[in-house]
């Protein structure tokens, strides 16, 4: 393992949310704790001290229960958020599909829907153009092109969401719980696009909380939980292991 | 992508309405007949042009209110893009105020088509108007960036703003002249940046002059600092909106 292969690194990443600050409590109530001397602000860290290095064509999944830190995580690794402390040097660029089907606006069609996301991704109207008609048949979506966004049911729109966002050669891909989408076929048909994708070259986050497909595609994960880093290892069948012995005690304490 | 966005907005803007763009005309003309009918009895012994007069104040006033009205509301509205994609922020006020240019430029249209009925006599001084028009884009989004940024941790700017508005409205003279008013009044409306841009344009279109140089250098100064104070907002803020939303 060469320091020149190295994609992504995060070193002692900490994110904070603050709360019981202006958003919770509005500009009257502000003014007059600040006045009073009651204004407190209560930190909340989402990430604590999470470090991880990923190499060229590796695929990391990062697992943990809900509330674990993980999208906030890759909020901070797409350059949405800023860590509170530590460093994330990124080699490459990134594109990241968090939470796919928002974002979309309900009142445009499909069509000014496609274009408009793609935009978002960076590519140009020549490019949308071109792959247009690609996107839609992948989608399934022909005969839908020209009805409002809020008409399509959910497995429709993130079968779009997915079609536009596949395009993408980025160097470092991240996916949060993208491959989830859609049915049976569908899903069958968006993990054979991913892998093409990650053969392609691109180094890949995976949030997912489907131990299976973490176990079938990562060559390391990352286990969150509370914010905190458990465990980061390329032993990905050993962690998930652990992962599983982990999530049935906890089951078995609340029963 | 700042095209696409214009497009979005132009589309919601005027979905399910028969005029569409229509209206974006017939408010500021509906304002300016109410209140020629309204004030010309006061005011309008003393003004010449008194139709103009108005027309020059409620122009750019409504020009101001609708920039900065969309300019704050622009980034809270696009939060969904914003938190999941990372793009630069600004886009989404400019793309808000490329529709409220394209409504003043039709609007400024009507306005000289009132000119020529109101017998007001054009002149090459007219281009000038460039100048005041420019500096009041940039007063305008800078206000706009100040207040959408505002916007995502107060929410109450909505209220504040819309009464300020309304305050500003009646402070910029737009109805009535300044000049009976003594000194320390008169100074207070040559800070407001509003009304100096309102009678940089009256002095152009009414008395066929050109403002002096000190006017030019204020209207500058008025537009750069807001506009600065935007992108310092914009800059200083930039990952903390999303905590906000």
């Amino acid at each position: 393992m060469s320091d020149q292969n190295i994609m992504l690194s995060c070193q002692g990443v900490s994110i904070r949310y603050k709360i019981g600050d202006l958003k919770d409590i509005g500009l009257k109530e502000w003014v007059t704790r600040r006045l009073t001397g009651r204004y407190s602000v209560v930190d909340f860290w989402a990430d604590k001290d999470v470090s991880f290095t990923i190499n060229e064509g590796d695929m990391l999944g990062i697992i943990g229960t809900n509330g674990a830190g993980k999208s906030t995580l890759l909020k901070a690794v797409s350059g949405i958020m800023e860590p509170t402390e530590g460093y994330i040097v990124r080699k490459g660029r990134v594109v990241a599909l968090l939470e796919l089907a928002s974002g979309f606006d309900g009142d445009l069609t499909v069509t000014e829907n496609a274009y408009l996301r793609g935009a978002m991704l960076g590519y140009t109207r020549t490019f949308m153009d071109e792959m247009y008609s690609r996107i839609i048949d992948f989608a399934e979506l022909k005969g839908f092109e020209d009805r409002p966004f809020k008409q399509l049911s959910s497995g429709m729109k993130s079968r779009l969401a997915f079609s536009i966002a596949s395009l993408v050669k980025p160097e470092i891909l991240i996916l949060d719980e993208v491959l989830s989408v859609g049915d049976g076929s569908f899903r069958a048909k968006s993990e054979a696009k991913m892998r093409e994708i990650i053969k392609g070259g691109a180094t890949t986050i995976l949030v997912s909380h489907s131990i299976g497909q973490i176990r079938a595609m990562c060559s390391k994960v990352l286990w969150l939980d509370k914010g905190r880093q458990i465990e980061f290892t390329d032993d990905v069948k050993g962690c998930c292991d652990r992962y599983e012995a982990f999530l049935a005690a906890r089951k078995n304490a609340k029963v | 992508m700042f095209e696409e966005l214009v497009k979005r907005d132009f589309k919601k803007k005027y979905k399910r309405t028969i005029l569409g763009m229509g209206w974006s005309l017939l408010s500021p003309l509906l304002m300016l007949l109410v209140m020629k009918v309204a004030f010309e009895q006061f005011f309008g012994r003393t003004v010449d042009h008194y139709t103009t007069y108005l027309f020059c104040g409620l122009l750019t006033f409504n020009w101001f209110a609708e920039s900065t009205n969309g300019g704050m509301r622009s980034l809270l509205w696009n939060a969904s893009i914003f938190t999941k994609v990372n793009v630069p922020k600004y886009m989404f006020l400019f793309s808000v105020n490329v529709q409220v240019l394209l409504n003043f430029a039709l609007t400024l249209l009507v306005f000289f088509a009132f000119c020529a009925i109101d017998h007001v006599s054009f002149s090459w001084r007219f281009l000038c108007l460039v100048f005041p028009i420019t500096t009041m884009l940039f007063f305008s989004l800078g206000i706009g960036m100040v207040l959408s940024a505002f916007f995502i941790f107060f929410r109450d700017i909505d209220y504040i703003w819309s009464l300020a508005l309304q305050l500003l409205m009646y402070g910029s003279a737009i109805f009535y002249t300044v000049d009976k008013f003594p000194p320390s009044m008169q100074f207070a409306f040559s800070m407001n940046p509003v009304y100096r841009h309102i009678a940089y344009i009256r002095e152009v279109v009414l008395a066929g002059t050109i403002p002096s140089l000190e006017t030019h250098l204020t209207l500058i100064g008025f537009a750069l600092a807001a506009f600065l104070a935007g992108i310092f907002m914009y800059r200083h803020y930039n990952t903390e909106f999303l905590y906000y939303v």
